[in-house]
């Protein structure tokens, strides 16, 4: 591996298996994750894609009985290390989930959670980093006026932009979407897209999707999960134009899934 | 049957049985209302209690169920808090967790009156504090604790998980997430628990009997020294209370008005603790309002 592309990687995951008690659920993965691009996951239900996207920043230690093997590498470091400490992980690496999770609390205080736990404290600063994160996720004009309004207030779309909007603000290097536009309408669903086409500037983001259009309109890498196998990680041209695994042209095809 | 006739005969059933229930309670509280509002009166409530004449009033008792309640509470609450946040978020799934929890629920269906002596062997001899306020608090946490780490612990799970993972996936630590996301969710409903625990330990006699006494020290309201034994604050002083009141002039009482002054202090006992509620209610949903920045 030459130097370019080792700082071209933010993840490198080898040889990685997890276990569900008995139930081996993701065999041998081996994944590079690329800087500043958006790459996709697809497959059926139950291939392992969210099982996989929560591995990335240890979420799925909150799930009983989970053992894995092998190594995920963070910026050179092997999070599966004992050592790995998960608050730093997590500030680094940041997610989104299927629905909308906002706090019961005001769109502001949501925003600036993350920030005033890390030791924010100054009202200027967090300010900055609320406007620019609302800004980021295109929530800005919509609730400027209203910003100690309960965030449950909000519509479905809207919620799901603040959660984004929360994760951004604490500056996290890496976004984990996993199905982040499943419980949306499709206008919500648009803006969502275009907003990670504007974040990938900036960041790294991992998104795991069930809609295959949504694979091809955001994504530069796509990898195709089956059966807790990757069976296929190319660019999302390649992927979607010549696959090379017949199981891979299979599914984008719609012949099964 | 036809399943018809099944499901108006259901609704007759439960209908039926919602009437019972209303009406116990609304003959319950009508009869001591009735029987006890006539003799309150102002200066039912600011005289002392007296032993062999008349006229006597219920001033000392009435602080006292409410300083017992306040020094109960002060030591109960973050316990019980405590012992929910341990069994809801730390206690891992086993024989040990099982244990605890069916200690807890043993503890919380003792009789009032076993606690009572063990609170009497533990509090009052082996302490040798004599009949203490703090002996009776005491007796009272033992009483409550159960309830309220049950309380706090069903609270803290009904959280929905979402929200945890939310925080924890920000990077904050498992304690914070509890502090800021757990127990602001939860606390709704533990303040609920926390207020039936109240009125258990308002109404409470049988447990103070031999822990905080049946008798009560001339008390100096202006003294407000904790440590002076006539001052009312003082936690090492025995205290009878409106509960204990009502049961000790009913069983041994000398006094000629038995009757106005128990009816009177039951009806006491009942209004006390039905402002209690509505008042932590109240202050329950500002405190709510204020961090889900609801109107």
């Amino acid at each position: 591996m030459t130097i370019s592309t080792l700082t071209r990687q933010v993840f490198d995951i080898n040889h990685l298996n997890l276990w569900y008690g008995d139930h081996h659920a993701l065999k041998d993965i081996n994944f590079p994750i690329n800087k500043k691009e958006v790459t996709a996951i697809i497959g059926p239900s139950g291939c392992g894609k969210s099982t996989f996207i929560k591995t990335l920043n240890l979420m799925i230690n909150m799930v009983p009985n989970v053992k894995m093997t092998g190594e995920i590498n963070f910026n050179e470091q092997n999070i599966l290390d004992e050592k790995m400490d998960l608050v730093e992980l997590r500030r680094h690496v940041g997610m989104v989930f299927q629905k909308g999770n906002p706090f019961p609390q005001s769109i502001y205080d949501n925003v600036a959670y993350g920030p005033r736990v890390h030791g924010m404290k100054r009202k200027t600063h967090l300010d900055e980093v609320v406007i620019k994160a609302l800004m980021d996720v295109a929530l800005w004009e919509e609730v400027k006026d209203r910003l100690n309004a309960p965030a449950l207030g909000l519509s479905g779309g809207q919620q799901q932009r603040l959660c984004i909007a929360r994760a951004l603000a604490t500056k996290p290097e890496v976004l984990l979407m996993d199905e982040p536009t499943s419980a949306l309408d499709p206008i919500s669903t648009l803006k969502i897209e275009e907003m990670i086409l504007e974040l990938k500037e900036k960041y790294t983001i991992v998104i795991v999707t069930h809609n295959m259009q949504q694979a091809s309109r955001v994504s530069d890498k796509t990898a195709f999960f089956l059966m807790g196998e990757l069976i296929e990680l190319d660019s999302t041209s390649n992927i979607f134009s010549m696959p090379k695994d017949s199981r891979t042209e299979g599914y984008i095809t719609g012949r099964f899934g | 049957m036809k399943s018809k006739t099944a499901d108006r005969l259901a609704t007759g059933v439960f209908i039926a049985i919602a009437i019972i229930i209303i009406s116990i309670l609304v003959g319950l509280f009508s009869y001591i209302l009735v029987n006890g509002l006539k003799h309150i009166s102002w200066e039912f409530l600011t005289t002392p209690s007296s032993n062999i004449r008349a006229g006597g009033g219920i001033r000392d008792q009435l602080f006292n169920s409410f300083y017992i309640l306040l020094i109960t509470m002060i030591i109960a609450v973050p316990l019980g808090i405590g012992g929910g946040i341990y069994m809801a978020e730390y206690a891992k799934p086993g024989k040990v967790t099982d244990i605890i929890r069916s200690c807890i629920e043993v503890l919380a269906s003792l009789p009032s009156i076993v606690i009572g002596m063990f609170g009497l062997l533990m509090f009052v001899n082996i302490t040798g504090w004599g009949y203490t306020i703090l002996g009776g608090a005491l007796a009272l946490t033992v009483f409550n604790l159960p309830v309220i780490v049950r309380v706090s612990e069903d609270s803290i799970r009904s959280v929905p998980r979402d929200l945890k993972e939310a925080s924890l996936a920000l990077g904050i630590t498992h304690w914070h997430t509890i502090k800021t996301v757990l127990l602001p969710s939860a606390f709704p409903s533990i303040l609920t628990g926390i207020i039936l625990a109240a009125g258990r330990v308002f109404g409470e006699a049988a447990a103070l009997l031999f822990t905080a006494g049946l008798s009560t020290p001339r008390l100096d309201y202006g003294n407000w020294n904790p440590f002076s034994a006539q001052s009312p604050l003082n936690i090492f002083r025995p205290a009878e209370t409106l509960a204990v009141h009502i049961w000790s002039v009913n069983t041994q009482g000398l006094i000629p008005d038995v009757e106005e002054v128990s009816n009177g202090s039951a009806a006491v006992l009942v209004i006390s603790v039905l402002l209690f509620n509505l008042l932590a209610r109240w202050i329950g949903r500002l405190i709510h309002k204020k961090i889900t920045a609801t109107k």
